[in-house]
């Protein structure tokens, strides 16, 4: 294991976060901030509490999981984009390092960045809401898992784009809508029936799902299906980002 | 003389079906510093690219140091330090955090004092706190040779290094590769300056569709395939060459007061006897005589034509 090339990767990525601080910490504190006063305050005073919980802190998990998620997908996307727009790719391609120690310096730097701005919204929402976390370790463990799952992912999207608009791509039409969908600012059961039936087909709902369920022990879905899902997925997305770099797809040829 | 890359049949398809490498074999001798020739399309950069891991290919084999470059990459690579043609660096760091990062990913640790004396042999001290994008070109292809040799490589690629700089810098750049031979480096590199291979490389790989037409030692080189030029200065102006001296094949200047003669220095008769025979029989009186070697660049050239046709 090339250690010392892996943990250069990581702090070089890290340090992109310091050089663009306003960018990676406060923007999406601001923009969270104003989902609070929006949907929290203006909104959800007129909307009755859902399973005994006031309608603003039972979309603190939710919109949590919206900025994880676009986060980790971004940053993820963006630090190995990056690298290959300006060409200087060849370096890591050149270095000793396996497949595995490259994805995980990149995912691992752009999970700790989501994680860090998960932790600062929470601490964020403590101020617009009344904010319980009944299982604090569990929250955590959604909170890594989910963070490096979609970092996987977004490095995905970062290795398959060849241009800007296909790397915001599959953030906007696809991601965006599903974790929009998925429950986190309402209950599935709030929905008619046919229509909680189709958000079962979106795995987003099980995140938040999951991820509510440690704050206020409600959930839309198992607690176990909810993880299986992710570890599904996270697993998938590491196999297929191994196997690409091997063959060396949209990168090496 | 050990070989410390040795390429073996390999053959590169790209996806659209371009054929840049072609059963390819070449070997490089440690400690030596190689020329590779070749027109622009030839294969150069893709051979350097394949050999440092940064693309794949599709048969054959590469060792180096006697390690096979697939199955045991991380040694090879580690050997190998790589500066690439164009000037690839990212824009918001500093030259310090750069090489600094280079020798991480090669996986050795910090040494700040190897750093500091390498970039102060390549006058790039006073730069150290700049950010890539604020520097010239010139000195982009100094931080790119730096970073190049942030891990003490055994191995240095240098792919095109002078294009697009200053004579100075071309000039500062050669005492480095100079420097680094003596400490025994393999350096191999492309360039389109032949003279620069003719004057530092040990020995001359020339390249063409992604096939090895010839490698020798440069020096052997233009001796055995090189000819030799002779040039004739007159004591008055010639107006026309005349008809009995049309077999040698001379050019005259436009000021009619050099003769020029190619002859070939294989061949058991150069024809300097009787050419210097039938000018004096036509009256032509000679003011001085020089021989030139021909250069590496027309040997190329020559090359290239035959193996067009």
């Amino acid at each position: 294991m090339n250690w010392h090339g892996l943990l250069s990767i990581y702090l070089h990525e890290m340090d992109r976060m310091r050089r663009t601080l306003f960018q990676s910490i406060f923007s999406p504190i601001i923009s969270t901030s104003l989902y609070f006063v929006v949907f929290g305050s203006a909104i959800g005073s007129r909307i009755t509490e859902i399973d005994g919980v006031s309608y603003g802190s039972f979309i603190v998990p939710g919109m949590i999981m919206l900025t994880i998620l676009t986060q980790s997908i971004s940053n993820a996307s963006f630090g190995i984009f990056f690298p290959k727009f300006t060409n200087t790719v060849y370096e890591l391609l050149a270095a000793p390092l396996s497949s595995f120690e490259i994805i995980l310096g990149f995912v691992g730097a752009a999970a700790t960045k989501s994680l860090i701005i998960g932790c600062i919204i929470i601490a964020t929402a403590g101020i617009f809401v009344d904010l319980h976390i009944e299982h604090p370790f569990i929250m955590l463990f959604f909170l890594v898992l989910t963070s490096i799952t979609f970092a996987l992912f977004g490095f995905m999207i970062g290795v398959w784009a060849d241009n800007f608009e296909k790397l915001q791509l599959i953030p906007i039409l696809i991601i965006t809508p599903l974790v929009f969908l998925g429950g986190s600012f309402y209950s599935i059961n709030m929905l008619p029936e046919f229509w909680q039936k189709v958000s079962l087909l979106n795995p987003v709902l099980y995140l938040v799902s999951g991820f509510r369920w440690s704050f206020y022990e409600i959930a839309d879905v198992s607690i176990y299906t909810s993880l299986i899902t992710i570890l599904v997925f996270l697993f998938s997305c590491l196999g297929i980002l191994i196997y690409s770099f091997a063959k060396g797809y949209k990168i090496k040829n | 003389m050990n070989n410390i890359i040795k390429i073996e049949n390999v053959t590169k398809i790209y996806k659209n079906n371009l054929k840049a490498l072609d059963n390819l074999s070449l070997d490089i001798h440690e400690g030596e510093i190689f020329g590779l020739l070749g027109p622009n399309g030839a294969g150069k950069s893709t051979l350097i690219h394949t050999i440092c891991g940064i693309l794949n290919f599709n048969e054959g084999k590469i060792t180096v140091n006697n390690h096979d470059i697939i199955k045991d990459y991380r040694i090879t690579r580690s050997l190998i330090g790589i500066v690439p043609q164009e000037l690839n660096l990212e824009a918001f760091e500093t030259v310090w955090d750069n090489v600094n990062y280079s020798r991480g990913l090669y996986g050795k640790s910090k040494n700040h004092q190897y750093i500091e004396s390498l970039l102060k042999e390549l006058s790039l001290w006073d730069k150290k706190d700049s950010k890539l994008r604020e520097l010239s070109g010139g000195m982009k292809r100094r931080v790119l040779i730096a970073k190049a040799l942030s891990h003490e490589p055994k191995i240095l690629f240098l792919d095109e290094p002078t294009a697009s700089v200053d004579v100075e810098l071309r000039k500062d750049m050669w005492e480095v590769v100079k420097r680094l031979k003596k400490k025994g480096v393999t350096i191999i590199l492309t360039t389109h300056y032949i003279e620069e291979i003719e004057s530092i490389g040990d020995r001359v790989g020339i390249i063409s569709d992604g096939k090895i037409i010839l490698v020798d030692e440069k020096s052997r080189l233009i001796n055995k395939l090189g000819q030799k030029i002779l040039n004739i200065e007159l004591s008055y102006k010639l107006d026309k060459i005349p008809e009995n001296l049309e077999s040698y094949n001379l050019e005259i200047n436009d000021e009619g007061t050099i003769l020029t003669y190619v002859y070939d220095t294989k061949g058991q008769k150069t024809g300097i006897t009787s050419l210097l025979t039938e000018l004096k029989n036509n009256n032509i009186q000679l003011k001085d005589i020089s021989t030139k070697q021909s250069s590496l660049e027309s040997i190329f050239l020559n090359l290239l034509k035959e193996n067009k046709k």
